[in-house]
């Protein structure tokens, strides 16, 4: 396997629950990441998914920045990200880029679309000089399949899909290494989700990125990512390549997701599987003892309880997976 | 329930031009910022088009006085005191009289006239300074947050804490006591210092909401993946997409304090003489209402059109820069 | 609830004679009238359910498939959207034309509806015990206290751990797949006949997603009741619809049997649209998009409103607008090319 870009070690995230009007008091933590780690390859894409309330957004803020986080660290060609300059700091978030969820509010609406592409360069002037911004602008605005001629026009003119390409033109400019995805097709018609991908896809051959691609739709992920970790309550309960994962799922909670997602050919009705958890996922401000899934797990023991179980390969596992119980099984090809 | 699909689909086929070619022909492939959007909105509406009409006649006769009539607002006739309006004098220009005389002979109709001036100066000042400093302030505590925040708001409660009318007259009256006579632009100054003095933590207040929710929206955080340092996320980010709520709230003020003004001036301790202002006149009728309604009338209804004017202004200007109706 | 009742009188029209079927939208016209010109939402839509029977209506955004369910409901806000054509007949009863009065009994009764948003279809200010109590109490002239412990029966039928306890929590104390629970609870109150569901899980996780379809099957099983599912996911259609009917710029383009449906689509649209989806069963390579936008509603494109769009599209789809023609019996779709569609292998 290539060479490793981006390093993520014991990551945590604990937000503070205040109260208090003057002086606020501490009366809890959101355990929202507590202790992720994960290596990024040159060129791969790496695909995390999980639920709502498992943390993978606020795992896509750390990765950029945006968050301090409470302990851990992000490496990025060695170095540790958190520990950097201000100056480094700056120069690296040229490498590192975000392409957001939501179409509709990730483009400042009050710019044009040549601002808004162009911002990049004002911020790092160092990168391209005063008069050749537009006529970059504008390439990227080709390669990422608009109208060049657009540059004057403002977000609201533009339908979700080409807005998506408008975050990602933005995204492109500093010619980073590192794309953090946060969902960028969930909020896109189903049509217009295949573009959007197909284009992801084909900038990454053209430019040689590596792609962090946060989802819950596995479908999506299953079709752009080369490893995927599975999250759960702020923890990563397993990791493998996408055939591992969708083929040879060994935690449970990854087979119960997996045979909840419905597969769109009818005929599939018998061959799946069917496995359905018992109610919500418990609050990450108070998660369970052990193993945080134990509270839905059909194959909860004594031992889920009192000893957290790690991530690791295990004699039943041929990837890692956080399971007492490992137990390969098939649950979408699975023949009734 | 609204329904997410209408919204989309009719949102999308009013504003989207999907294709080059299906571009609406009178605007076609012009960039439509959203204020461009809002003007083009507003310019529809009667409601815009009647109270901007006003505003502009208010601030021309503010401005050049001279244009709406020939006499002195000053130049008293002893011998024309109480003199009912002359209805004839109504279409020839420098006659005088076409709103009678007042007690000291003064023309009511150019003292109206030129009260314009006191109202709109003290309204516009009063509204600018409320915006810099409680936009000032709103802008530090939302965008800062946390002790900041705390310390800047109990502040502002105490200025929120007087009431409006008591606040003013405790001020006023203390540093222009009801007997004294300043200067005109001394107690314009210090009427307009008062307003802001507590008029300052209320704009603060909804700045700091608009900071707050615009500083949650994507595009920030974008700026901030990218590296940008606050006075770009402030300036180019936030204020931009946070101004509207307060330019709203300050149109619908305006005609608030010209009230205000008016009111203060009526009781004594605002505007004085030399200055003419609505306020004045009107508190000089008091006594002569029967007699001299017409002293009364007149200025009263200025006021009353101008304050309307601006309230509407504010309501239409809601409208068309209301996100929600877009 | 103790008296489930399975519904297997003859569907009679008002007259006595057979009026086909339990729900049948027939010819529908809806425009929304905006300030930039007249969108014209819903162009001849004509779909029917029967008791006990589960129809998917499938489409994008801008499709017309949820304006249709608020027509069906009554629930159309006017202005901006009219009603220029057609008919709406439950037991062969015209909705549109009936008076207001009769046509509120039908709405909870007859059909009911449940939202993809339950926080806002809710009421936030009052428990959820007593919006369906007050429910019973209105509508079934019921005691507070009868009202109540039918209340606790539903929430205990749509599977609500510590039913007649969370009768006093309000809508916002419930999580995302309870809440909706909650909102299908009240829609089951009146014993609806047909029960329309407009994305009930799009705003849901994939494991709730899961629970709450399982619940609608079941319950659209036990009570032997129509179901209009509306969706725009292919995989959710394909694991519970019985016919599918799919939409397209506020026209059926195809209507047919699930199974039929999946295994050859005969318009090009749904064809494409099958063809765009990534499979969880299957590493696909690159994945086959449609081009272009969906139509702008103001101005829909001549004849065919998906030539544009469409790979097969010839000089005649520009200028003719194609009729939903029936194939081999059940089926039929919209598409000049229809014939070839379904005769290929």
């Amino acid at each position: 396997m290539s060479e490793v870009i981006l390093e993520v070690r014991d990551l945590v995230k604990h937000f503070p629950i205040r109260q208090g009007i003057l002086f606020k008091r501490t009366i809890g933590q959101i355990k929202a990441v507590d202790g992720v780690s994960l290596d990024l390859h040159k060129g791969e894409t790496l695909g995390i998914v999980g639920e709502s309330g498992c943390g993978k957004s606020t795992l896509a803020k750390l990765l950029m920045n945006l968050e301090k986080p409470t302990s851990g660290e992000v490496r990025y060609q060695g170095r540790d990200v958190l520990r950097l300059n201000p100056a480094d700091q700056r120069r690296l978030r040229r490498n590192i880029q975000l392409v957001m969820q939501d179409p509709y509010t990730s483009l400042n609406p009050r710019m044009t679309v040549g601002d808004i592409v162009g911002e990049p360069y004002e911020i790092h002037p160092e990168v391209a000089p005063k008069g050749e911004r537009r006529r970059k602008v504008q390439e990227l605005l080709d390669v990422v399949g608009l109208n060049p001629e657009h540059i004057n026009r403002y977000p609201h003119q533009f339908s979700g899909g080409q807005r998506q390409r408008i975050g990602i033109a933005r995204a492109l400019a500093l010619k980073p290494e590192v794309i953090v995805c946060d969902e960028p097709v969930s909020a896109l018609d189903v049509s217009i989700q295949a573009q959007v991908m197909n284009l992801l896809d084909q900038l990454q051959t053209d430019f040689n990125l590596s792609y962090i691609f946060i989802a819950h739709d596995l479908s999506v992920v299953r079709h752009i990512a080369d490893r995927v970790g599975v999250m759960y309550l702020g923890k990563m309960v397993e990791v493998g390549t996408d055939d591992d994962i969708y083929v040879r799922p060994t935690h449970p909670y990854t087979q119960a997701l997996l045979s909840a997602v419905p597969v769109p050919d009818p005929t599939a009705r018998q061959r799946k599987a069917v496995i359905r958890l018992e109610g919500d996922v418990p609050s990450p401000a108070n998660p369970p003892s052990g193993c945080r899934f134990r509270t839905r797990c059909w194959k909860a023991q004594e031992i889920c309880s009192v000893e957290e179980p790690l991530l690791q390969i295990r004699p039943t596992s041929g990837h890692p997976s956080a399971c007492h119980f490992a137990q390969e099984r098939d649950v979408v090809h699975a023949a009734g | 329930m609204s329904s997410p699909e209408v919204a989309t689909a009719t949102a999308e086929a009013a504003v989207l031009p999907t294709t080059p070619a299906a571009a609406e022909p009178p605007r076609k492939d012009k960039p439509r910022s959203l204020w461009t959007d809002a003007w083009y909105e507003l310019r529809r509406k009667p409601l815009f088009v009647i109270s901007a009409i006003m505003i502009t006649i208010f601030v021309l006769m503010a401005a050049f006085p001279s244009l709406f009539s020939s006499v002195s607002p000053n130049a008293a006739d002893l011998n024309k005191s109480l003199t009912p309006p002359d209805f004839g004098a109504w279409f020839q220009f420098g006659k005088g009289g076409q709103f009678g005389y007042d007690l000291q002979g003064a023309d009511i109709y150019s003292r109206t006239i030129y009260g314009a001036r006191a109202s709109i100066v003290v309204g516009l000042s009063a509204v600018l300074g409320n915006m810099l400093l409680g936009g000032f302030f709103g802008i530090l505590s939302g965008y800062l947050g946390g002790w900041t925040d705390s310390l800047l708001a109990r502040f502002g409660d105490i200025f929120l804490g007087l009431p409006f009318v008591l606040g003013a007259l405790v001020i006023l009256s203390t540093f222009a006591p009801v007997q004294s006579s300043p200067s005109a632009v001394r107690i314009t100054t210090l009427v307009i210092v008062t307003f802001i003095m507590l008029g300052w933590p209320s704009f603060a207040r909804i700045m700091r909401a608009a900071v707050l929710s615009t500083k949650q929206l994507d595009f920030v955080h974008a700026a901030q993946a990218l590296g940008a340092r606050p006075g770009r996320i402030i300036f180019r980010h936030v204020l931009p997409n946070a101004v509207a709520p307060m330019v709203v709230v300050g149109t619908i003020t305006l005609g608030a304090y010209i009230g205000a003004e008016a009111t203060l001036s009526f009781l004594g301790v605002g505007l004085r003489q030399p200055v003419v202002s609505w306020g004045i006149m009107i508190g000089d009728s008091r006594q002569y209402m029967e007699a001299a309604p017409y002293m009364m009338a007149f200025p009263a209804a200025f006021l009353a059109i101008a304050v309307l004017s601006f309230v509407m202004l504010g309501d239409a200007v809601r409208d068309a820069l209301d996100p929600k109706l877009r | 609830m103790s008296d489930i009742k399975v519904k297997t009188a003859p569907v009679l029209g008002v007259d006595g004679r057979s009026a086909g079927h339990l729900l049948e939208v027939d010819n529908l016209h809806v425009e929304f009238r905006t300030r930039d010109g007249i969108a014209k939402v819903i162009n001849g839509v004509s779909y029917h359910v029967d008791a006990g029977e589960t129809l998917a209506v499938l489409g994008e955004s801008g499709s017309g498939k949820s304006v249709t369910a608020q027509t069906i409901m009554g629930i159309l806000d006017t202005p901006p959207g009219f009603v220029t054509d057609g008919a709406i007949r439950f037991r062969g009863k015209d909705l549109l034309t009936m008076g207001k009065d009769e046509r509120r009994l039908v709405r909870g009764e007859g059909i009911a509806m449940v939202f993809q948003d339950a926080l806002s279809a809710l009421n936030p200010v009052f428990t959820v015990g007593f919006q369906i109590a007050e429910l019973f109490r209105k509508r079934r002239g019921m005691s507070r206290a009868d009202g109540y412990k039918r209340a606790a029966e539903l929430l205990d039928l749509v599977k609500i751990p510590a039913a007649s306890a969370r009768l006093r929590d309000y809508p916002h104390q419930f999580s995302g797949g309870m809440r909706q629970r909650v909102m299908i609870a009240m829609a089951l109150a009146l014993d609806p006949e047909v029960l329309i569901a407009d994305e009930p899980t799009t705003a849901l996780d994939v494991t709730v997603q899961a629970q709450i379809m399982d619940l609608l099957a079941e319950i659209r099983r036990d009570r032997n009741m129509g179901m209009i599912l509306i969706t725009h996911d292919l995989g959710v259609v394909a694991d519970v619809a019985d016919r599918i009917a799919v939409m397209y710029a506020g026209r059926i383009v195809e209507q047919a049997d699930v199974h039929a449906l999946y295994g050859k689509p005969c318009h090009p649209y749904t064809l494409a649209l099958l063809d765009s989806l990534p499979r969880l069963d299957l590493k696909g390579q690159e994945l086959n998009t449609i081009k272009g936008l969906p139509p702008n509603l103001l101005r829909i494109p001549s004849g065919c409103a998906f030539h544009p769009r469409c790979t097969m599209a010839r000089d005649i789809c520009l200028t003719q607008r194609p009729a939903l023609v029936e194939l081999g019996g059940v089926r039929s779709s919209a598409c000049h090319f229809a014939e070839e569609l379904y005769g290929r292998e």
